[in-house]
Parts: C-alpha cells; sequence; structure tokens
C-alpha cells in the first residue's frame, strides 16, 4: 500500500475502533443507577429489596 | 394513552438496538462510494469533522428531545414535540416523524426483502457459472418482476418477519434482534474484510492485489478538502447514516427513565456506527471489486451508486472463490445486509406504534399489525412499478428530503424555542440591561445532562445553539434547487429530449405518470397522518389532558 493510503486508513481506523471501544467500555462498567431505572434486567433485585 | 408503557430490557440492548436503527446498508453500500467520489482517504476528515459538529449533536438533541417527551407519556414526535413549546403548530412539524418512518418502511421493507432472497439464491447455488451480465440480469429480472411469485413472497416474508417481531414488543422482540443481529453483523464483517485484504492478482482470476482497492479508497487527495460539494457530501453522508431526522431515536429514548443517561449511550450508539462504517464499510466493497476489475470499472460503476455493487458484481465476485467460500462468502454478506436492514426497520415501526398506543389506545399486538398492513399497502407500488421510479420517488421525498427539513426544525424548536420562556421571565426579573446574556445560555441544556454518566464538553452548548442550525440549514437550503428540478422532472424531461427509441420514450412518458402518482399518494398519507394528529389533540382536549 502506498504509505500515504497506509497512514489515512489506519489513523482513520484506530481513532474510530478506540472511541468506540472506551465509550463502550464506559458503559459496561458504569454501575447502573438506583432503582427504578430505565431497564426491566435488574427489576427482581428491587423486588428482592423490597420484601 | 396507554396506560402500562414498555422498557428496555437492558442498558447494553437499548444502545445496542439504537445503533442497529443507524446501521443500515447504506454503511456497507453508500459511504465507500462517497468516499471514493469525494477525495478518498481526504473525505474522512470532512466526515469526522460534520460528525463532531452535527452528527453527536443531532444525536444529543433527539435522545434529549425522546426522554423528555417520555415523561409525559408521549412515544412519537407529533406530541413529543407539542410538550416542548405551547405553540399548536410543532405538533404538525411532528407529523414528519411519524409519515418518514411510514414511507421509508415501504420502501426499505423491498430492499431489505432482496438481501433475504439473495441469501437463499448465494445457498442454491444460482450465481454458479453465471457471467457477471447474467448476475446484474438476474437483478434485473427480479426488480422487473419477471419472477413474481419469487419477489413477492420474500417482500410478504420480510413484512411478517418485521411485524412478528414488532408485536413481540421493545425487549422481547426489538431488543433480541438487536442482541443477535448486530455481534453477528460485526462477526460477517470482519470475515468478508479478512477475505477482502487477502485479494491477491492472479489468484482466482484476480487482476489486482488488495492494497489496490485500498489505495484507491484511502489515498488523499487533499485538493478536494476544502470543495463545498466535498463538504456537502460528508454532512449528507453524517445525516443519513446516523438515522437522524427520522423520530425513531426519539421513540427509543422515550423510553428512558428522566434520571438514567442519555450523553453516554448516545455517544457509543453513535460511534458504533461509526465503527461499522468506517472499519467494516470501507474494508469490504471497494477492495473486493477493484481487486477483480480494476479502478476505471469500480469508477465507473459507483457513478450509479454502491447498490449495483452490492447485488449485481458482489455474488459474480464471490463465484470465483469457489463453491464453499462462494456460498459462505454470500450468506455473509447479505446476512450482514439483512440484519443492518432489519434492525433499522424495526425502529421504524416503533414510533408509528407508540402513536397509535398512545392516542387512541391500541394494543400493542394491534398497532404491529395495522403498521405491517400499511406498510403493505404503501409499499406495494414501489415493488410493483419499481423501474417506473416509484421506489426512487420514496426515497427520495421521505428517505431524503423529509429527513433534512424535520431536523432542521427540531435543532431550531431544541436550541431556539424550548425553555426560553423561562429564560425570558428570568431576565425580565434580573438586572440585566439587554436579553444577550440570558440568549447565549441553552436552557434545554440540562436535558442532555441529567442523569449523564459522562461529562459533556460545555463546548457542546455553542456547537448545539450556533453551528449545528448553521449546518443543517446549509445543507437544506443547498438542496433546494435540486428539489425544485425533481418537482418539475428535469431530469426525465432531459431523457425524453434525447431518446429516439420509442421504447424508452413510452417507458420515460408513463414513468411521469407514476412518480406524479407517488408523490400524491405521498401527500396524501401525509396529510392523513396530520389528520390523525389533529383528531388526538381534539381527544386529549376533551378527556382533559392538555
Amino acid at each position: 500500500m502506498k504509505t500515504e493510503a497506509l497512514i489515512t486508513m489506519l489513523i482513520a481506523v484506530g481513532t474510530v475502533t478506540a472511541v468506540t471501544g472506551y465509550f463502550f467500555y464506559l458503559v459496561l462498567s458504569t454501575p447502573p443507577k438506583q432503582e427504578p431505572d430505565s431497564y426491566e434486567d435488574n427489576d427482581e433485585e428491587l423486588v428482592r429489596k423490597n420484601d | 394513552m396507554s396506560t402500562k408503557t414498555e422498557s428496555w430490557g437492558s442498558r447494553v440492548g437499548l444502545i445496542l438496538a439504537m445503533a442497529g436503527n443507524a446501521v443500515g446498508l447504506g454503511n456497507f453500500l453508500r459511504f465507500p462510494v462517497q468516499a471514493v467520489q469525494n477525495g478518498g482517504g481526504a473525505f474522512i476528515i470532512p466526515y469526522l469533522v460534520c460528525f463532531l459538529l452535527m452528527g453527536i449533536p443531532l444525536l444529543f438533541v433527539e435522545w434529549s428531545m425522546g426522554r423528555f417527551g417520555g415523561k409525559y407519556g408521549h412515544h412519537s414526535t407529533p406530541f413529543i414535540l407539542d410538550s416542548m413549546d405551547k405553540r399548536k403548530f410543532w405538533k404538525y412539524i411532528g407529523v414528519f416523524g411519524i409519515f418518514t418512518n411510514l414511507a421509508v418502511a415501504a420502501y426499505y421493507c423491498y430492499l431489505e426483502s432482496w438481501t433475504l432472497s439473495w441469501v437463499w439464491h448465494s445457498i442454491s447455488r444460482t450465481f454458479a457459472g453465471q457471467s457477471q451480465d447474467e448476475v446484474a440480469g438476474f437483478f434485473n429480472s427480479y426488480v422487473g418482476l419477471e419472477m413474481p411469485f419469487e419477489t413477492i413472497f420474500f417482500w410478504v416474508l420480510c413484512l411478517l418477519l418485521n411485524t412478528w417481531i414488532l408485536s413481540k414488543g421493545l425487549s422481547g422482540g426489538v431488543e433480541k434482534v438487536a442482541k443477535i443481529g448486530m455481534p453477528l453483523l460485526i462477526v460477517f464483517g470482519v470475515f468478508l474484510a479478512i477475505m477482502a485484504f487477502n485479494v491477491e492478482a492472479g489468484v482466482a482470476g484476480a487482476i489486482n492485489d488488495a492494497s489496490v482497492g485500498l489505495n484507491f479508497l484511502w489515498t488523499p487527495d487533499f485538493s478536494t478538502i476544502w470543495s463545498p460539494k466535498v463538504w456537502l457530501a460528508a454532512a449528507g453522508q453524517i445525516f443519513f447514516t446516523l438515522s437522524v431526522g427520522m423520530g425513531s431515536i426519539q421513540c427509543y429514548a422515550s423510553y428512558v427513565k428522566k434520571n438514567d443517561d442519555i450523553a453516554l449511550n448516545a455517544m457509543s450508539a453513535g460511534w458504533m456506527n461509526e465503527f461499522v462504517e468506517v472499519v467494516l464499510g470501507a474494508a469490504i466493497i471497494i477492495p473486493i471489486s477493484v481487486g477483480y476489475l480494476g479502478v476505471d470499472k469500480v469508477l465507473e460503476m459507483t457513478q450509479t451508486g454502491g447498490l449495483g455493487l452490492g447485488f449485481k458484481t458482489l455474488p459474480f465476485l464471490f463465484e470465483q472463490w469457489g463453491t464453499v467460500l462462494a456460498i459462505l462468502c454470500g450468506v455473509c454478506w447479505f446476512g450482514l445486509l439483512f440484519f443492518a436492514g432489519v434492525t433499522s426497520s424495526l425502529a421504524m415501526g416503533t414510533p408509528v406504534m407508540g402513536f397509535l398506543k398512545d392516542e387512541f389506545g391500541w394494543k400493542h399486538k394491534n398497532a404491529a399489525w395495522a403498521f405491517g398492513g400499511l406498510v403493505f399497502i404503501l409499499g406495494l407500488p414501489t415493488v410493483l412499478f419499481f423501474n417506473y421510479g416509484v421506489f426512487d420517488e420514496y426515497d427520495y421525498w421521505a428517505g431524503t428530503f423529509s429527513l433534512v427539513l424535520f431536523a432542521f426544525f427540531e435543532i431550531i424548536l431544541f436550541s431556539w424555542v424550548f425553555g426560553l420562556s423561562d429564560l425570558y421571565n428570568e431576565w425580565r426579573n434580573s438586572d440585566d440591561v439587554l436579553p444577550f446574556k440570558a440568549m447565549k445560555r441553552l436552557p434545554a441544556w440540562k436535558e442532555i445532562t441529567t442523569g449523564a454518566d459522562i461529562k459533556v464538553p460545555a463546548i457542546y452548548k455553542f456547537i448545539i445553539k450556533f453551528v449545528t442550525p448553521v449546518f443543517l440549514g446549509v445543507v437544506f437550503f443547498s438542496s433546494l434547487p435540486g428539489v425544485w428540478d425533481k418537482i418539475i422532472n428535469k431530469d426525465i424531461y432531459q431523457k425524453i429530449a434525447t431518446t429516439t427509441d420509442p421504447k424508452e420514450l413510452e417507458l420515460l412518458n408513463e414513468t411521469i405518470l407514476f412518480v406524479n402518482a407517488s408523490r400524491l399518494l405521498l401527500l396524501l398519507v401525509f396529510v392523513g397522518i396530520s389528520f390523525l394528529v389533529f383528531v388526538a389533540y381534539k381527544k386529549r382536549k376533551k378527556e382533559g389532558r392538555i
């Protein structure tokens, strides 16, 4: 590959991948908010606490 | 208003559904073609600048509007917009958020059905031994209804599949599909990118190495970087790839509770779309096509868009890799396009269903089947009269013009109208002599930052208030001459003037008739939805809900 094409591709692909990965990591690592929140999956925990 | 609202199953599910809404066939078919036509690697600079200055702000705005409207039990844009300002006309602007989804779904589901059909034909080896012209001819006869049973079968199958998934609800249907479809799409994309990167001149009929295609796509032509045409193309690409201006983001976000994050969710879904587009979208179609057809031929083919390359050329090129890889790559490519399509078309159904449920008390399943039925009726002309330009006409008015117009209105509402009366009263009661200090503030800012899991850079206050509206205004007003040309059918009349073939002349004259009829139909749909919004408003007033 031509050097300028390779550099452009690596910078573009690298930047987009890194930023996407960073935000998705933040989503996965941020603790859920206190119930009631917007999501059904953890609702049972609230029921258990209330019980 | 529906008494029990739905909710998302998980945060990751919501982000995948939102990313799936944005990721569409354009990520793989439109982006690489736009890049090739607008400066190659240099295109990425205006593209990413437009993403930062127009795409991300619009995502923040639409997520915020959706969550704000959801607080009042609204899940479609007519009454989301109505709740943001006391002036009554906003709800009729919000009609775009239903009209666009319905009209785009009408032709998009047909496009989606091609992918299903091409998966089947890849498995059943239809393209084995066919020349490139024969593969292209197969596509033309498919959309020309020369095999009507099959064309309509796959279209109806696709509609039924969409309707059935929608009838299962947000967490039970839409979210499940996104959780399966998005990871599969990425796996398929990575596999095809690896195959594309391994194309080698002289092997299996290839005339170029993959690097020739990658050079063609990524070599920056910096002389184009200040061209307004390139910036408009970049802005247009960002606009359409993110599915902004449709009302579907607002609908999905309206199921997020008022103290939950939207800022990080918006960034995460938006960047995931960019990953699919820039990393995967750029790595498949161009390197493979250039590897087998050469730069000049691909450049010529990109003039008619990416659809031809995707459906008429790639199946032929996959065949050069032998039976097993041809099947595998065909399934991966058209499977990937199917998942990209279905996650978007499902997002088009939810605002329509939300409107019927909120305003007329419809049950969820009934609303889903009503949506399916409406898409069937509205989509039928695009299937039957594809060759008469009906499909393109829907795409232009609903899938292009309406999006830009609606986004322009909503950014004005969010930045310059929403919450401004509070600010005005605040200024009246303060010692400030002039309102400029107050005007510089963005009252809607708190709608973006409430519950945010990231710190949104304060520069976005300025960008949302000034830069994004200007950007959108330029995109909209620069498109107006083209709109006028479209209205007067300039393109078709030019073709008529230069055509001597009586058959083609007859086709062009009939095309004018069908094009005008489809415009009338779309206009009637818009007026019909506006009437329903009026009825819903009267109903709300009567019930004391306003």
